[in-house]
């Protein structure tokens, strides 16, 4: 009896792991009809009788979404051989392949494999990103904490929150004579937003206990932030980062087309010039991977420094 | 009795009107509250929910203003919250990102930070900690001990800014009964040895009786005021279990309970 229960624990032990294994798998069931790491893993699960269990698991897990996936090849593959022009999952797939095979080759400044065609845009979006942050956040904080300076910015704000970044564009154009900075600064536009609205919510929402507990205390201005403010905004805080890293990736293809150079949205553009549909599609999963492992990361930066 | 020292007036609350600003319009809470707290008094606040006891501990606290009236702590005017009179609340507010050493450390850095180094502000607050017995649980933060102890903490971070006037705002209400016993008994101990002034919000009579001086006993609301005052004079220290068989205390505790249920009973909402 004992031999039994101890066993059914160790099944429970490496199912679990199974499942702390899970956080990294969603980017895995993206890329596994386009990849053989799951057949790879075969031979290793019959190894032990344990593993079987782990296995149906991983089968159980991965099924509903697999199943999406093939469902939306059905419909792309059907849609493509009933139009002209538009290549179907194969076509695209050996394109990618062959992309792929030398993503950082460098024949000149203008052609540039698409390794370098993404960190380029990646780069913009840190930059951008980057100082929408530290705009951002200490003015979320003021805005949050002094009703004044709430009412004061809430016109501003709502007045310009609804305007599409790329509408700044030209302005950016116009004061940095230059077409990156101009870029950059689209994604500034972008990210800020969401990082100013949630900290200052973020803030606003502090329990009034918290607040009285400074009060009685007399804590000063300073601990009160760093003590009080700082750890319960956190969260709202990361919310507002992983909005606008969103928004900005989203943006940046969109910038990108419009002031040319080196990164994926110009890229894109310059292969509809080329008529190269096959590198279209393969840059749109390039860009909803890239966007899925920067929420990803984001999501694992939040839990780090959430207190619960 | 001489004529009234400053002792005799430790805490003083003279002709407290409090109202409130609400969308339905003004709201009266308080009217003419007056009452004298001696120093080292233990008072209890007793009274329905909603008769605005709550209101008259936060003005004490500071944590609002009086709409007419004034307060006084130790002949000074009380205008804001301060460290000289500690608040223990009734949802306990520790900070959940600190643990029960770092709760009670911010009180005492802001306290005694001014003349202390830091090995002797962590020594008063494993002192506070250790008085309430939770030495065991100092590194703990607080959503991993229990309700009791959240308390203990909250109580400990309180005392260890050795204030002139603990304020208690229910401050075993959220408890189970044989938890809240055993934190009675232990607060009862701490008051005898600190000598501090207290004053307690309570709806639980019994506790009312056991802990206090004297009860405050408040009319239901609106403009809610003081309706009688109870001096309790079972000699100290006090044994729960005695008690419980002495016709004094049993006296007292009818006493309240009349006051409460027969002359102003609430009215079902």
């Amino acid at each position: 009896m004992s031999v039994v229960s101890f066993s059914k624990e160790k099944i429970m032990r490496t199912s679990e792991a199974a499942v702390k294994a899970a956080p990294a798998q969603p980017v895995v069931a993206v890329v596994t009809p386009l990849s053989t790491t799951a057949t790879a893993a075969a031979p290793l699960l019959q190894k032990r009788g344990a593993w079987a269990a782990r296995a149906k698991r991983a089968f159980e897990w991965l099924l509903p979404p697999v199943t999406g996936l093939l469902i939306f090849a059905a419909i792309w593959a059907t849609v493509s051989a009933l139009t002209q022009g538009l290549p179907g999952p194969v076509k695209t797939w050996q394109s990618a392949v062959e992309l792929f095979s030398d993503p950082f080759y460098i024949n000149n400044p203008n052609d540039m494999g698409i390794g370098w065609n993404i960190l380029n845009s990646l780069k913009r979006v840190a930059t951008g990103f980057g100082l929408a942050a530290i705009v951002g956040i200490p003015m979320g904080f003021v805005i949050g904490r002094y009703a004044f300076m709430s009412r004061m910015a809430a016109p501003i704000i709502s007045l310009l929150k609804p305007v599409s970044p790329l509408a700044w564009l030209p302005i950016g154009l116009l004061v940095f004579k230059a077409a990156n900075p101009a870029a950059i600064w689209v994604i500034f536009i972008t990210a800020v937003w969401p990082m100013i609205i949630n900290t200052a919510v973020g803030v606003s929402k502090v329990p009034q206990d918290y607040m009285n507990v400074a009060k009685v205390l007399n804590l000063s201005e300073w601990k009160v932030v760093t003590k009080i403010l700082l750890p319960y905004v956190m969260p709202y805080m990361m919310t507002g980062v992983r909005l606008s890293i969103g928004a900005a990736w989203l943006v940046i293809v969109a910038a990108e087309m419009l002031t040319g150079g080196l990164g994926i949205g110009f890229w894109v553009w310059d292969e509809w010039n080329n008529l190269n549909v096959e590198h279209i599609i393969i840059a749109i999963f390039i860009v909803g991977i890239v966007g899925l492992l920067l929420e990803q990361l984001l999501v694992l930066v939040a839990k780090r420094y959430s207190y619960e | 009795m001489t004529t009234p020292t400053m002792q005799d007036r430790y805490v003083l609350i003279e002709n407290v009107n409090m109202t409130f600003q609400t969308k339905k319009g003004s709201f009266q809470a308080l009217k003419d509250i007056n009452l004298n707290i001696r120093e080292g008094e233990f008072i209890s606040i007793i009274g329905h929910s909603g008769c605005g006891k709550s209101t008259v501990l936060n003005l004490i606290a500071g944590l609002l203003q009086p709409s007419e009236g004034y307060l006084f702590c130790a002949g000074r005017e009380i205008s804001k919250p301060g460290p000289e009179r500690a608040v223990v609340f009734q949802n306990h507010s520790l900070l959940p990102w600190l643990t029960c050493f770092e709760n009670v450390y911010l009180a005492v850095e802001r306290v005694f930070g001014d003349k202390e180094g830091a090995s002797q502000l962590a020594e008063r607050t494993r002192d506070a900690l250790e008085l309430v017995g939770l030495s065991h649980a100092m590194e703990k933060r607080p959503n991993e001990i229990s309700g009791g102890m959240k308390q203990r903490v909250g109580i400990a971070r309180a005392l260890a800014m050795e204030p002139k006037v603990l304020l208690l705002d229910e401050p075993f209400g959220a408890l189970d009964a044989l938890t809240r016993a055993s934190l009675q008994d232990e607060l009862m101990g701490i008051m005898a040895r600190s000598g501090c002034t207290a004053v307690m919000v309570t709806h639980d009579v019994d506790e009312a009786v056991l802990l206090s001086d004297r009860i405050v006993m408040m009319t239901n609301g609106p403009a809610a005021t003081i309706g009688e005052i109870l001096e309790v004079d079972l000699p100290r220290p006090r044994k729960r279990l005695e008690l419980v068989e002495d016709p004094a205390y049993t006296h007292l505790r009818s006493e309240v309970l009349k006051f409460l249920y027969e002359r102003h009973a609430k009215k079902a909402a």
